[in-house]
């Protein structure tokens, strides 16, 4: 296990390194750089080459290069071009924002998803199941952006129960020693700005988990239909273990295996970002910022960025793969 | 069987459904809002972004100009709404002869939030630390308006201009500050209207660093101060309170203000980047006014009785833009062929939701210097066609006519319908349109920049309210974009810049104009009013077409009668 979970680290390496190589090619092939984003109309060629100069971008690309994976190993990414501070800085609010709105996300959506999986398995054929289905087809379907705004305009607008934008309202204020705003609420025993910030994850949580909950109902539908015809399980229900104590130890966790791994995957694809979520909830998470360093060209921002969300997403697989020994033992990690 | 199960199913599957229903304590997120009695409360004020840093020397973009207008004041001001000078900091000013001499007469009792005194030695620290700043804050992104305005710096880094206007600036007395010029500019007093030349607290820049920076291993300086990120300290109307980034910036009444105190106690700006979420904030009470309306948006909001719509004065200009550079434009009759066969009307009254006026020249007529008798060209396909013929060629003529996608700017909403209405009307008038299009920033501005687009769409919106800010930026100096060097032009807005006597500087941009328009660089087709949105009951709030707007004479909890 632990030659395992070595091994894997050690693997980040050369993936880091080649990763960072491509990424680095990659922004500096993009037609414009940092220096015509900033200017805009007011670009003229002596200042686009002055900022150049002033980002070293005047140097030729392994320099550039170079003095990048120096600074990086330090973690000193550089400064954002666009706001002038520190990337690194930068990352330490926009990654909690992404993780708390991802953690919500999944809750919402692994709460909600595999009971209904399982339902509709249990009750296959049946209108339950149908009505499951074409639900769980909407959720995938649905373009976020619509489904966001008819939640606000639903629960905002005419309604008044919850907020649209935003991580916590602007009346309250609370101290932000780790910017997780639920974490931070709970350290500083703000009931106030709990309850505000639970209230501000509910809309962007269920706009961004509503295709994973669609995903993870079906797969767990699917795992259940197959399972619960397996010979164990007949033999269990045949020995005469309550129908409960079947579906909980035999067919419910052997169907967990597929669905760990798609929550897996759903969880590395929610921690880089949501940016349409982001975008309508104004949520200042890793999504918007990547999307928005593209546009300006922020090559500080991209390089750090993209190469930390890599970091994760590694780190992520190997959690989900070191999960799968847990729930099966079978599964030996060597 | 199973129905334990089923009840323990149901109960989780509905708890995430629970909290999101019952999430509901029914205070509203928003500021005091409606019940609030005037005088007091907190207005929430949705923004596009974040400001970068709030030090008025160091930004060009909206949303820094916006806060810092709050916080600090210049010398001269502009009258609420519109662009003519008033007092503000200086009471009153001389200009020498010769038109190197600058002498202000400074404000009596103005304190700076830090209870520093505000005087003549204040200002003159602030002009000299503009013009001695060094490494990165010689970048045109950061001090875009001293360059602009002022030139070069006491020691230029590579790539910065070499000369300056600014000679020195001397505290004769207390309250007198003289400012000595190089050479006589025309633009300086209105240009000292500018956020950028906004005086701050010299004891505050110098306890929080506000030059202070490090020079890191490659010899680059890197700005490390708190001054415009925590600590700015100036004389307006409210203080500086807190920022969190990417959630709030808060500004607090100065209580010890010098003029007509804030009726509000606090403003706080809110940045929400999504345009429709700006508008659901404002629709559910979560702000009480946003900036950047999209034209579209307006009819929703003027069709709630709830919400307002304010109007800012148009202060800029879409235009077609051609580069001689490539043929056949360096011919005359082309470019009028094409100056007629644009239906310009037509695109402003259909895609500008009743917000653009058609233009005629380069610059709104807001700014002096416009000329009403300049050669105009309505829509007339039969004449492009002859002119075409006219100058040798066959109808249909190619061109490249290039539109920028991903961008939305006050001068164009929508780019596309833009370029699609006007092919269609070129078309019409003997051309034939291959289309170019890349997005916005960098790619297509870097095209036009460097001279490789035939016929373009861009615009500009102005910085203040002088003619060397439209005509002067566009037309004074050769441009790859434009691709031509006619040295009447260059001549005749040279002259204008220096001339210092107002009348005559006025009437050498009305001629300059009129050549402009004759000699047809580009064709303008539109003037916008950009549109602010606020709950009914905000009040006192005034546009300004160059966007200086003050939170100060705002109050809450009005009648609810549109202003």
């Amino acid at each position: 296990m632990l030659r395992f979970v070595v091994r894997r680290l050690l693997l980040l390496v050369p993936i880091l390194i080649g990763l960072s190589i491509l990424v680095f090619l990659w922004i500096r092939a993009l037609p414009g750089g940092p220096a015509q984003a900033l200017l805009g109309e007011r670009s003229t060629p002596e200042a686009v080459a002055q900022i150049e100069h002033q980002y070293g971008l005047d140097k030729p690309i392994p320099v550039q290069y170079w003095r990048f994976v120096k600074k990086s190993a330090q973690f000193d990414f550089g400064d954002s071009t666009t706001t002038r501070r520190p990337v690194i800085e930068e990352l330490g609010q926009r990654f909690p924002a992404t993780v708390e709105l991802a953690a919500a996300a999944m809750l919402f959506s692994v709460l909600l998803g595999i009971p209904l999986g399982f339902i509709a398995a249990k009750r296959y054929g049946t209108a339950i199941d149908h009505a499951s289905l074409v639900a769980s087809l909407l959720g995938v379907s649905v373009p976020i952006f619509f489904l966001a705004i008819l939640l606000k305009y639903f629960f905002a607008v005419e309604l008044g129960l919850l907020p649209t934008v935003g991580r916590l309202s602007v009346l309250i204020d609370v101290e932000h020693p780790t910017n997780f705003y639920v974490l931070d609420a709970i350290l500083s025993a703000n009931i106030e700005a709990l309850w505000d910030t639970l209230k501000h994850l509910v809309l962007p949580a269920i706009a961004l988990g509503s295709i994973p909950l669609a995903i993870i109902a079906r797969i767990t539908r699917a795992a259940v239909l197959d399972i619960q015809n397996e010979d164990y399980v007949r033999t269990a229900r045949a020995k005469g273990l309550a129908p409960g104590i079947v579906d909980r130890r035999h067919v419910l966790r052997n169907a967990m295996l597929p669905v760990t791994t798609i929550i897996g995957l759903q969880v590395g694809l929610l921690l880089s970002g949501a940016v349409l979520t982001e975008k309508v909830f104004a949520w200042p998470g890793m999504g918007s910022w990547l999307v928005d360093a593209i546009q300006d060209r922020n090559f500080p921002v991209l390089q750090g960025g993209i190469l930390f969300l890599a970091l994760v997403f590694v780190l992520v697989n190997l959690l989900v793969d070191l999960s799968y020994a847990v729930l099966n033992p079978r599964i030996r990690l060597s | 069987m199973g129905r334990q199960r089923l009840r323990l199913v149901a109960v989780l599957g509905t708890l995430v459904l629970a909290l999101a229903a019952a999430g509901c304590g029914g205070d509203d997120d928003g500021g005091s809002g409606g019940g609030e009695a005037k005088g007091g409360g907190t207005l929430v004020f949705g923004t596009s972004a974040d400001p970068v840093v709030l030090d008025g020397s160091l930004v060009s973009d909206g949303e820094s100009l916006r806060v810092i207008d709050q916080i600090f004041e210049t010398l001269i001001s502009l009258k609420p709404g519109t662009t003519e000078l008033e007092p503000a900091l200086a009471e009153s000013w001389e200009i020498s002869d010769d038109g190197l001499q600058y002498t202000f007469k400074l404000r009596e009792g103005v304190k700076f939030h830090d209870g520093e005194p505000f005087n003549a030695e204040a200002v003159c620290t602030n002009f000299d630390r503009w013009y001695n700043f060094k490494g990165s804050f010689q970048n045109s992104s950061a001090s875009y308006y001293w360059q602009t305005v002022f030139g070069g710096f006491k020691t230029p880094e590579e790539g910065s201009p070499e000369d300056s206007f600014y000679k020195s600036c001397e505290a004769t007395d207390e309250n007198t500050a003289v400012l000595n010029l190089t050479k006589p500019s025309s633009s300086i007093l209105g240009a000292l209207s500018l956020t950028a030349f906004a005086i701050a607290s010299p004891k505050a820049l110098e306890e929080f660093g506000a030059d202070e920076g490090k020079v890191d291993e490659e010899g680059i300086f890197q700005p490390t101060g708190s001054f415009g990120t925590e600590h700015p300290v100036g004389t307006g109307p409210f203080k500086f309170e807190s920022w969190t980034r990417g959630d709030r910036l808060t500004i607090a009444r100065n209580d010890d203000y010098w003029g007509d105190k804030a009726t509000l106690e606090k403003v706080i700006f809110r940045p929400i980047d999504d345009n429709a979420a700006r508008l659901q904030a404002l629709q559910s009470g979560e702000i009480q006014g946003y900036d950047l309306v999209e034209p579209q948006d307006v009819k929703t909001i003027e069709g709630d009785d709830k919400l307002q719509v304010l109007d800012r004065p148009a202060f800029n200009v879409g235009y077609v833009g051609f580069n001689q550079k490539m043929k056949p434009l360096d011919d005359i009759k082309v470019r009028q062929a094409i100056a007629y066969g644009l239906n310009r009307k037509e695109v402003v009254d259909e895609f500008y939701g009743g917000r653009g006026e058609v233009a005629k020249e380069f610059m709104p007529p807001e700014v002096t210097g416009y000329a009403d008798d300049v050669t105009e060209y309505e829509f007339d396909p039969e004449k492009s066609k002859e002119l075409l013929r006219e100058a040798g060629l066959t109808p249909p003529v190619k061109i490249e006519f290039w539109y920028p996608s991903d961008v939305s700017r006050p001068y164009m909403p929508d780019p596309k319908r833009n370029f699609e209405a006007f092919s269609a009307s070129l078309k019409e008038a003997g051309f034939q349109i291959v289309p170019k299009t890349a997005p916005w920033s960098p790619d297509y501005l870097g095209a036009v920049d460097e001279g490789k687009a035939q016929v373009y769409l861009l615009g500009w919106t102005g910085d203040f309210g002088d003619p060397d800010n439209f005509v002067g930026t566009f037309f004074q100096t050769p441009q790859k974009a434009w691709g031509f060097d006619n040295k009447e032009i260059f001549d005749k807005l040279n002259e204008a810049e220096a001339e210092t006597d107002l009348d005559a500087r006025e009437g050498l941009y009305q001629e300059a104009n009129k050549l402009i328009m004759d000699f047809l660089p580009g064709v303008p087709y539109v003037h916008t009013k950009p549109a602010l949105a606020f709950q009914a009951d905000v009040q006192g709030y005034e546009p300004s077409p160059v966007s200086l707007e003050s939170f100060a004479t705002v109050t809450l909890g009005g009648d609810g009668e549109e202003g």
